[in-house]
């Protein structure tokens, strides 16, 4: 019992570290582009950080770039909302899971070193399908 | 009376599962990348089935209707409808390799010059960021070697850090015997393996 509560005080001051970890870098901003992570909007200009779970919101005039931790790049156009459900990557073995999700608007992506290593852990969800990605060179569109 | 509003109401449900839903279009299509290579993708649409599409500019649409059409884009339509997605694609990480003179710490003379060229890569990026990749020959368990070729990159890191570099922009990882640049069996000593990675985007 008291080893259950270690566990669980171990995990608790482990979370708030883990849920900081930056898994992509904000490389291109323009216009009105924000990063809503929880119930908070934060501004994404260049050197902006992501976390997973976060949603990547763009207005009429707005589009970002991103690169991620294992070497994705992907970027958003205008109106777009794309969120990032999971992502995990092992810089040693390579292994790992992107699962975005394009909610609406324009998305372009050069897959990674985790596609490299496992073909479809990386995924992109719209409202009425999954694309699997084997590598490397696609675009998504959902339109509203 | 009953049994009328019964059948109105089953009228009802079919005139809807007749009607199909309206859902927003979407579409998903592979691009070459510019050195030619084409990739693939596979769409699975919640109505079921999948397709792989693995050509250049090949496309899948869901139409508002739900129907699912295979068509070829060409260069153009992709290039206009995502223009300005496609403008905001980060440039393609760099990479470069550094060897070490056998039993020091010190680079070979090509690996000055690469690490130069390193450096200037930096300053043509808007936020450069950096991982350095240890590698390792296959002597020793993969254990032994994740852990040594994390020492190496660790090393790279400090040596780039000492340039001037901020501390926060660069990431260490090591990846062992994993990623053999000269394919060997195991136990096999090869200095051109014994190499770290650094990756610039």
């Amino acid at each position: 019992m008291r080893k259950a509560w270690i566990i669980v005080a171990a995990l608790a001051v482990a979370a708030p570290a883990m849920a900081a970890d930056s898994i992509g870098l904000v490389k291109v901003s323009k216009g009105n582009v924000s990063i809503q992570r929880g119930s908070e909007k934060l501004p994404a200009g260049v050197g902006a950080s992501l976390q997973a779970s976060d949603t990547i919101v763009t207005g009429a005039d707005g589009s970002a770039g991103i690169t991620f931790t294992d070497n994705s790049l992907v970027s958003v156009g205008p109106n777009s909302v794309f969120s990032i459900d999971k992502y995990s990557f092992d810089s040693t073995t390579h292994q790992g899971e992107f699962a975005g999700n394009l909610k609406q608007g324009r998305l372009a992506a050069v897959s990674g070193k985790m596609v490299k290593q496992s073909p479809e852990s990386m995924t992109i969800r719209t409202p009425s399908a999954i694309m699997g990605v084997r590598g490397t060179e696609f675009v998504v569109q959902v339109e509203k | 009376m009953k049994a009328l509003a019964l059948l109105a109401a089953a009228a009802l449900v079919a005139a809807c599962a007749n009607q199909p839903k309206q859902v927003a279009p979407e579409l998903f299509a592979v691009v070459p990348a510019p050195d030619g290579h084409i990739g693939t993708i596979v769409v699975r649409p919640a109505s079921g089935g999948e397709t792989v599409i693995h050509t250049a500019y090949g496309a899948e649409r869901i139409k508002s209707d739900g129907s699912i059409e295979q068509a070829r884009m060409s260069e153009g339509e992709i290039k206009q409808a995502f223009a300005e997605t496609l403008a905001a694609l980060p440039g393609k990480p760099t990479s470069f390799t550094l060897y070490f003179l056998p039993d020091k710490d010190e680079l070979t003379p090509e690996s000055k010059v690469e690490l130069e060229k390193m450096l200037a890569e930096l300053k043509s990026r808007p936020l450069p960021d950096i991982v350095v990749i240890g590698h390792t020959d296959t002597v020793g368990s993969l254990s032994y070697n994740d852990k040594l070729s994390l020492a190496r990159a660790e090393r790279v890191r400090e040596m780039i850090i000492s340039l001037g570099i901020p501390a926060e922009r660069i990431q260490a990882a090591g990846r062992g015997k994993r990623e053999l640049l000269v394919p060997t069996d195991d136990n096999v000593s090869e200095p051109r393996n014994r190499r770290v990675e650094i990756d610039v985007r």
